[in-house]
């Protein structure tokens, strides 16, 4: 490979008071970075701090609102991807752009431009690849190749075209440890050309391990930069979950009750690539408690909400219980009738279809568990609309479903006021059993503090409520008890009042028992 | 220059309640170029293809046979489409049904009885039903792609029934053409009035069509095939099987494809022979969605494509075109129904900037 050549001195990119707006709202909010040549430069934060935005703006997938990006000392526009590959930066995205029918080499030719033969795209492909340490067969069908393997076409892609700045988005989210391994003695090696590595990440562990630097972000700030290595992991959780948000006090003056909902031993395994196999997870919520799951998006909570509400069932019954009944083979109706609801994580086509009235989506849910109120007509099934309508105003009225018209598409509501709709279509059951995944998702704080007390209240008069959540804000402002959930494993679930934000940054980075000693002491 | 079609934030009632007749009006225009370019004058030709047919109780009567197998067929493929099952092979439904029906008048045609008629009913839409579940049972069992299945089943049933009517179920008494002994007359659907051909399959198209329009409109199933078809997750949510789904809108529309088939065979033509459909099956997809995929609008649908049948045999006698002019239209609607269908989600924008020059994948 030819050499790289760095700018004399200076940072190889610098980002000044980079601001992305999406409406109103700042995914990206002045942001600072500076990215040395020859260095691993560590992007810490949760999701939904920026860290894709700056990316995107960074590789020309989006174009930034304000500020400047600085390369080797000159301010750049960078319009498209393949301007920001002629100026020398490769990026390799979390969910892979190949063709599964196609061979190595001709997933790379596509990349590059047309005129050059395949032999030529090969034997180059193969010479980076043993060269880089990612041994690749040129002629296998991607279809045949794993995850990891994969990763490594799209890493040789971006190295043929000899980049100076490589952005990894996640890189090791989709790998085995030894996978991972073996993708870090690659970055060194890049490293040791003079190249410049974007490291995109919430795993602390990692980072500590090979980054140089790190720049924090969150809420689509910088809070913090630093050289990760003289940083504890708890420093580090800290910058990334922030500690200025004051906790606010648990609804702890519930009294306990039964066992309502229960998962022993609950192993999934991925349904495709991209899943997460849940491994073992064990569970138990009582009635009066609200029991809720942290976690960064992508580490199984959508697989857990699916085995949990029955949209997937496991294979073996005697893995999740509803009241003190083996549940884990049924499906999502069997579930309801035993007294469950459910609140997943997408609004639009799945707890919702957006094209249908509000009235149709509340027999969505409903369906079975109000079949005598709902239907008539005997096995024809006939929806008494009228009915339905008037539940459906009810529940409007007690959420305070803000809506034009009596009975509109569901689609034509804002984000919370359909997510008020569609937590407010379960409470209207008084379920003993409630599972809901990201309750205030995209929601304005308004609705999202309507549907979090709703929660509470449930909870309160005696149902067992689930709640998946990645904001830990709204963990601590309804949770009784706290788990976390980290590649498919749950963490054993703590009183909130025990809890601390930097464990919870521990334990979603998946540092399990490696600091016991730390919990104590940040312990309050 | 360049056109682009930006989505709309919202579905316009304007294009969809429009949007049938403009493709109505494209379809009648393009014709008139078409028969301008044949050496005809599009007006009179257009005139004798639309117009007179509905001047005259012999051809209203033809319209109504037509008429028949299309609705049928055409409200059966609705619950498949509306369910997001793409089932293709009416055509070949609509055939087995044909012999699954004619298998009474045919192999026992000793039998008489008032029971032969309702029998052969039963039997069609057993058979279609039976051959539609080939391409449900490969999609829901083995994740095939349910168009190409099904559309190819249709050209073994076409093979079938000729090996059939040339072989086993040749009539003994028909100088060796291939056709089956003529059904006997209790074998035969009655007409409806005295006035003309038009047969009781005309009732049983809409009687189905009603029914399914009820069934969508307001039954737990009707919601159920919308939910499956808008959102496979949100059905999930629901409690609803896609699995199953497949299973029901495919056995269904081939019940109805079925019927359609042996209400032909026993109403119109009298016994089997080689050919028993110019393409129903394939008319039935542009009936379909030319009626929206809605039972009542399909009805409406169907009527008028049966015109377009009776409307090219009406111009191969006054002008000496071919027949295939029928196809050309039938091809001709669907095509202007299906874009001006992009109207509905999307407006048409004209954009003038040298916007977008860079190029992707080409830096080295």
């Amino acid at each position: 490979m030819p050499a790289v050549g760095a700018s004399a001195g200076g940072p190889l990119l610098a980002v000044r008071s980079l601001t992305k707006l999406f409406g109103s709202f700042a995914a990206c909010n002045g942001i600072d970075l500076e990215i040395q040549p020859g260095e691993i430069h560590a992007l810490l934060g949760e999701n939904g701090a920026g860290k894709s935005t700056l990316v995107k703006m960074l590789f020309g997938v989006l174009a930034p609102t304000s500020g400047e990006i600085v390369w080797k000392g000159e301010a750049v526009r960078i319009p498209s991807p393949g301007a920001a590959r002629r100026l020398g930066i490769g990026m390799v995205f979390q969910h892979f752009s190949l063709f599964e029918a196609l061979t190595v080499a001709e997933n790379i030719a596509l990349s590059l431009s047309p005129g050059i033969s395949l032999s030529k795209v090969a034997d180059e492909a193969s010479r980076l690849s043993h060269l880089y340490g990612l041994p690749l067969d040129p002629k296998a069908h991607v279809a045949d190749l794993s995850v990891g393997e994969r990763q490594r076409i799209e890493i040789v892609r971006a190295l043929l075209q000899n980049p100076e700045l490589i952005i990894l988005d996640e890189p090791t989210s989709v790998l085995t440890p030894q996978e991972a391994d073996r993708l870090f003695e690659t970055l060194d090696k890049l490293k040791t050309e003079g190249r410049s590595v974007l490291y995109i990440s919430h795993r602390l562990e990692e980072v500590q391990r090979i980054c140089d630097r790190a720049t924090v972000l969150r809420h689509g700030k910088v809070t913090g930069a630093c050289d990760p290595r003289k940083e504890t992991p708890a420093s580090l959780a800290r910058m990334m979950v922030g500690s200025d948000v004051a906790s606010v006090s648990t609804a702890g003056t519930n009294t306990k009750g039964d066992v309502l909902l229960e998962a022993r031993h609950l192993s999934v395994p991925a349904r495709t690539p991209f899943a997460v196999a849940l491994k073992n997870v064990c569970l138990k919520v009582r009635g009066g408690e609200v029991l809720a799951i942290a976690g960064v998006a992508g580490n199984g909570q959508g697989e857990l909400f699916d085995a949990l509400s029955g949209e997937y069932p496991a294979a073996d019954a005697s893995a999740v219980f509803i009241r003190n009944k083996p549940a884990g083979n049924l499906g999502i109706t069997a579930r309801r009738l035993m007294g469950a609801g459910f609140v997943p994580e997408e609004r639009h086509g799945h707890a919702a279809v957006p094209s249908l009235p509000l009235s149709d989506n509340l027999v969505l849910a409903r369906n079975q568990s109000d079949r005598r109120t709902f239907l008539g007509g005997g096995v024809l099934g006939i929806i008494k609309h009228a009915v339905v309508r008037l539940a459906s105003r009810r529940i409007s009225e007690t959420m305070d479903v803000r809506k034009s018209g009596d009975d509109p598409a569901a689609g034509s509501l804002s984000g919370g006021n359909l997510q008020k709709y569609i937590v407010g279509r379960e409470l209207d059951r008084q379920p003993s059993v409630l599972i809901v995944n990201q309750p205030t998702w995209g929601v304005d704080a308004g609705a999202a503090s309507r549907i979090r007390q709703a929660l509470v209240d449930l909870a309160k008069s005696g149902s067992a409520v689930l709640v998946i959540s990645q904001d830990l804000d709204e963990i601590f402002e309804v949770a009784t008890e706290i788990a976390v959930i980290s590649e498919g494993r749950l963490s054993d679930a703590y009183p909130a009042h025990a809890l601390t934000r930097e464990k919870i940054g521990l334990l979603m980075g998946g540092m399990y028992g490696k600091t016991e000693g730390e919990e104590v002491a940040h312990a309050h | 220059m360049r056109i682009e079609l930006e989505r709309r934030a919202n579905p316009s009632l304007l294009f969809s309640v429009l949007s049938p007749f403009l493709a109505l009006t494209l379809t009648v225009f393009a014709g008139g170029i078409m028969f301008a370019l044949l050496g005809k004058d599009p007006v009179s030709a257009l005139y004798s293809f639309f117009i007179e047919p509905l001047l005259d109780i012999w051809s209203l009567h033809e319209i109504a046979i037509k008429a028949a197998p299309l609705i049928l067929i055409g409200a059966g493929l609705s619950v498949c489409y509306r369910s997001n099952n793409w089932n293709i092979g009416a055509e070949g439904q609509f055939i087995a049904g044909a012999i699954a029906g004619a298998i009474v008048p045919v192999v026992f045609h000793d039998w008489h009885s008032s029971l032969v008629l309702p029998l052969m009913l039963i039997f069609g839409m057993i058979g279609g039903a039976l051959y539609a579940a080939i391409p449900a049972f490969l999609k829901a069992q083995m994740n095939t792609n349910e168009i190409l299945t099904s559309l190819m089943l249709v050209y073994i049933a076409q093979l079938f029934l000729d090996w059939l009517v040339r072989g086993p179920w040749r009539s003994p008494d028909a100088y060796n053409f291939p056709v089956t002994r003529d059904f006997a007359p209790e074998a035969i659907l009655p007409e409806l009035i005295s006035s003309g051909r038009a047969n009781l399959g005309f009732v049983f198209a809409i009687v189905a069509a009603v029914g399914l329009w009820i069934m969508m409109r307001y039954t737990l199933k009707g919601f159920e095939i919308t939910v499956l078809g808008q959102s496979e997750r949100a059905g999930r949510f629901a409690g609803f099987s896609s699995k199953r789904m497949i299973w029901f809108s495919m056995l269904l529309s081939g019940a109805f494809a079925g019927l359609a088939g042996i209400s032909e065979v026993s109403g119109v033509i009298g016994k089997l022979q080689p050919i028993i459909s110019p393409g129903y099956g394939f008319t039935a997809i542009i009936v379909a969605f030319l009626g929206r995929l809605n039972p009542l609008g399909i009805i409406a649908a169907g009527l008028f494509l049966a015109l377009t049948y009776v409307g090219g045999e009406a111009v191969q006698l006054t002008l000496g075109v071919s027949d295939k002019v029928t196809r050309v239209f039938q091809g001709l609607l669907l095509f202007f129904v299906l874009s001006c269908d992009t109207l509905i989600q999307y407006r048409i924008r004209l954009v003038f900037s040298r916007f977008g020059q860079t190029s992707e994948g080409g830096a080295h």
